[in-house]
């Protein structure tokens, strides 16, 4: 049977799980994330890949938190130069005008369309030309247009033209791929998709040299924050579009663990906790605007609350109490907590001294600890958890709560609003486990006129055409079912035009 | 004379999203474009009335539209001045300054940027301080001062100026001319005296949006005694705290509407309910009415002190519902009719301020 390799780069740890076909976890791995991440990967490749039959494992998936940190801290984004057809409209905001700060060159031009589907201005195809200089000096462009996502010929005629000026193989991201309608917050995701072009190559090149140097010829895959995969050509074209894989591996990773579709997961790590819906196994989306290193962005992400609570963070009695965080140790938790020698209170050490950890360093380190401070600091955490697992329930009804991560235990066995508190088997590595089992998925992004032939009719069309494009990307065809449809109509054009996109997905066949 | 600049612009667009009781719109772009105008041209004059010569005129310009339409269509700037240009050339005289009809809400910032641009003052005041949908629910109305002769512009230089009779006729053909120009337009109104501002206009009430702006920024950031200046400044009281167990909307008529409860967490005896068009406009509690419209109703995070919009309001989020009194320029003859809740269609009489 051929085996599968899920890895998950966090903030605080590098996990690896090694799943066979029927998804049985094999072999699992967990260590701190390393200050090159990509030595980290190797680590994990080798440790879960011992002893087993390497010539067996024909899938690698990486889920990574490497382009999110990439914004966070800016480190190696590159510059963009900015193309926005709209002109004469939008002159009084500027591309990227809420960017902390100066990453990008920009010019706004005529084209784009109104609501109607009417063009604001035709095309000005000369000044496209002469941006050239401008996308030359940066490396890579970002071209939006008013309504793209309902009309995006402006922008592939664009494309077109900077690609007979600046050849084939220049970076060019188009936001009617990336984002939803909202003109500043899809050409911001655009200008990051733009800009982590590089960073998704050393992902992607790390992962594949990993690989190779443990002597392992599998299809490498990155996953994609829907939970889907995205091959390795893909990633590096859409990097935007796998930005917070990790959050939705965790939590469908939880889920299948579970064997549940429809829970609340709470994944506790070392500095953060990220509580999510699941929704028939799939990550419930936000419909609000998505804030990404201080941007305003609308793609789709997993709906998400993060707060500071994690097995390294630090507590701090007081007279009056304790105080919580928000800062903690971080993956230093092994050598820092009090259990484990250190000097530094951690709710690791409160969950040892409140019996929730068990066999995690020297438990006789806490004896000394005042019980008042360990209830205050655990009240703390169950409240913290209740009010937020609260906050994303859309309803009143209970629904089970699934633990998960390497702060798992620190969630109490009952929190209200929660029917069952499950901490399903391998629940550690739950986030390598989800990228492990990601399926393959095949898109539809077109127009159709629903003057010539019925909505239905387009709609089935469009539907059948996605699934054999899952199961053309490798999905099983028996399992391979449609995940999303979204139409956007372009209403009062003639003849009823409708921007139709199907997605499916379906786990990988054996 | 003051100016505005760019430095508190943030305090100005948070204190109007408060104003904006949960609507008005999102002023997030209305704030990258007076960044960018104060960027461009300089920092905003801020009068009072009195300065400006008594026969000055005095023109307001705001965004009129489909507010999922404004999302993709930003504006150019080239519009605002078309209008009032448009609609000055037709008084046959040009203004001294500018004025936001509405301090509440996305049309607060518009005059500031329009005027950076123009290299006019604004005049620290308004017609309702606080949000509301129609154009002529303004102290101007119960002064007599209608909203015509007024003026709609694109930004590609196709323009038209209206003279009506009624309000009604005039709020007919602006919203015809704004689905033929593209739902996405200028629209200047209310042109008057400085004279009739010092008069009729509510006073100061640029100033004190961006207070209270201030005073809610120092909330968010958690200092120590904040609300409580932030409550006193406003003559604010916070009417409940609980968290939201149901948000009820339906669309009729391009109007949002819904109502909200909030559960309080001490006391599982004590609900709110809060009646959403568009803004806040009445909350009960167990079924008595605490306040009610033109009072401004303003639901904001327990936690972060974020202002929630009608359209961000969700099970389990845990608020607080902060009530605060409408401007004194409110209370004259003919204000129950113009904005009071009957006006609304609510079988209600006007609660009076909390005392």
């Amino acid at each position: 049977m051929m085996l599968r390799l899920g890895i998950d780069v966090g903030g605080t740890n590098t996990d690896a799980v090694l799943v066979d076909g029927a998804g049985a976890v094999l072999a699992a791995h967990k260590a701190p994330t390393t200050a090159d991440p990509l030595d980290g990967i190797s680590a994990a490749i080798q440790a879960v890949s011992r002893g087993a039959d390497l010539s067996r494992i024909r899938q690698a998936m990486l889920g990574t938190t490497h382009s999110a940190n990439a914004i966070i801290q800016r480190l190696g984004l590159g510059r963009v130069a900015v193309l926005r057809l709209a002109a004469p409209s939008s002159l009084a905001v500027s591309p990227g005008a809420d960017w902390p700060d100066d990453l990008r060159d920009s010019v706004i031009t005529e084209g784009g369309y109104e609501y109607d589907g009417r063009v604001i201005a035709d095309l000005d195809e000369e000044a496209i030309r002469r941006f050239t200089t401008e996308a030359q000096k940066a490396g890579t462009v970002a071209v939006s247009c008013a309504f793209s996502p309902a009309n995006f010929e402006h922008e592939l005629r664009a494309a077109e033209i900077l690609a007979e000026e600046l050849g084939e193989d220049f970076p060019i991201s188009l936001s009617h791929r990336v984002g939803t309608l909202g003109l500043l917050e899809r050409e911001n995701a655009t200008i990051l998709n733009a800009a982590l072009q590089g960073v998704a190559k050393a992902v992607v090149d790390g992962l594949d040299n990993a690989l190779a140097s443990h002597g392992i010829d599998a299809a490498s895959y990155i996953t994609q924050n829907d939970g889907t995969l995205m091959t390795s050509a893909h990633a590096l074209a859409m990097p935007v579009l796998s930005l917070a894989s990790g959050p939705t591996n965790s939590m469908r990773g939880a889920c299948s663990l579970a064997g549940l579709a429809d829970a609340i997961v709470v994944d506790v790590g070392g500095t953060s906790t990220d509580i999510g819906i699941l929704v028939d196994g799939f990550p419930r989306e936000s419909a609000a605007a998505v804030y990404v290193g201080g941007v305003r962005t609308n793609f789709r992400m997993p709906d998400l609350i993060s707060m500071g609570l994690g097995g390294g963070t630090i507590v701090r009695p007081d007279v009056t109490g304790v105080t919580v965080g928000p800062d903690s140790v971080g993956y230093r938790v092994t050598s820092d907590a009090l259990v484990s020698g250190g000097s530094t209170l951690t709710l690791s050490d409160i969950s040892v001294a409140g019996g929730r950890l068990q066999d995690f360093g020297d438990a006789s380190a806490v004896d000394d600890l005042d019980p008042a401070t360990v209830d205050r600091a655990l009240s703390w955490v169950d409240e913290q958890l209740a009010a937020h697992c609260e906050r994303m329930k859309a309803s009143r009804r209970p629904m089970p709560l699934l633990a998960v991560g390497g702060g798992a235990h620190l969630v109490s066995e009952r929190v209200s609003g929660a029917s069952e508190v499950i901490r399903p088997r391998h629940y550690e590595v739950a986030n390598a486990f989800g990228a492990a089992i990601s399926e393959a998925s095949g898109t539809v992004d077109r127009v159709y006129q629903y003057g010539s032939s019925s909505r239905e009719e387009c709609l089935e069309a469009a539907r059948a055409e996605a699934l054999a494009s899952a199961v053309e990307a490798g999905a099983d065809p028996d399992q391979t079912r449609i995940t999303s449809v979204v139409e956007v109509p372009m209403t009062y054009v003639p003849g009823g035009g409708c921007r139709v996109q199907v997605k499916a997905a379906g786990p990988l066949g054996g | 004379m003051k100016t505005l600049t760019l430095d508190q612009v943030d305090d100005l667009a948070l204190g109007a999203t408060l104003l904006g009781t949960g609507g008005g719109g999102d002023p997030y772009v209305a704030r990258l474009m007076l960044r960018q105008a104060i960027s461009t041209y300089g920092p905003v004059g801020i009068v009072d009335a009195r300065e400006l010569p008594a026969d000055g005129l005095v023109m307001t310009v705001a965004v009129v539209g489909a507010p999922t339409v404004l999302l993709e269509k930003i504006p150019a700037g080239t519009e605002f001045v078309a209008a009032i240009e448009a609609l000055a050339s037709y008084l046959g005289r040009a203004p001294v300054a500018l004025m936001p009809i509405e301090v509440g809400g996305f049309n607060t910032l518009v005059p500031m940027a329009v005027a950076a641009e123009m290299g006019l003052p604004v005049v620290d005041a308004d017609g309702m301080r606080r949000a509301f949908p129609q154009v002529e629910m303004t102290v101007f109305t119960l002064a007599g001062i209608k909203a015509s002769p007024m003026s709609v512009a694109d930004e590609k230089g196709n323009l038209c100026v209206f003279e009506t009779n009624t309000n009604q006729l005039g709020e007919t053909l602006v919203r015809g001319a704004v689905m033929s120009l593209t739902l996405a337009n200028a629209f200047s109104s209310y042109s008057m005296n400085a004279s009739s501002v010092i008069q009729h206009a509510i006073t100061g009430s640029v100033t004190y949006c961006m207070e209270l702006g201030r005073l809610l920024a120092a909330v968010q950031r958690g200092e120590e005694g904040a609300y409580g200046r932030f409550l006193s400044a406003s003559d604010g009281r916070i009417i409940f705290s609980g968290v939201i167990s149901d948000v009820h909307r339906e669309t009729t008529e391009g109007f949002s509407k819904g109502t909200v409860t909030i559960e309080s967490r001490d006391n599982a005896e004590r609900v709110m309910q809060v009646a959403i068009q568009n803004e806040f406009l009445v909350a009960w509690e167990n079924g008595e009415p605490v306040v009610t419209v033109p009072d401004l109703i303003c639901i904001l995070d327990a936690e972060t002190a974020i202002p929630i919009n009608t359209e961000t309001l969700g099970y389990g989020q845990r608020v607080n519902v902060v009530g605060l009194p409408c401007a004194p320029e409110w209370h004259q003859e003919g204000m129950l009719e113009v904005a009071g809740p009957r006006a609304f269609g609510f079988d209600l009489d006007y609660k009076g301020w909390l005392t």
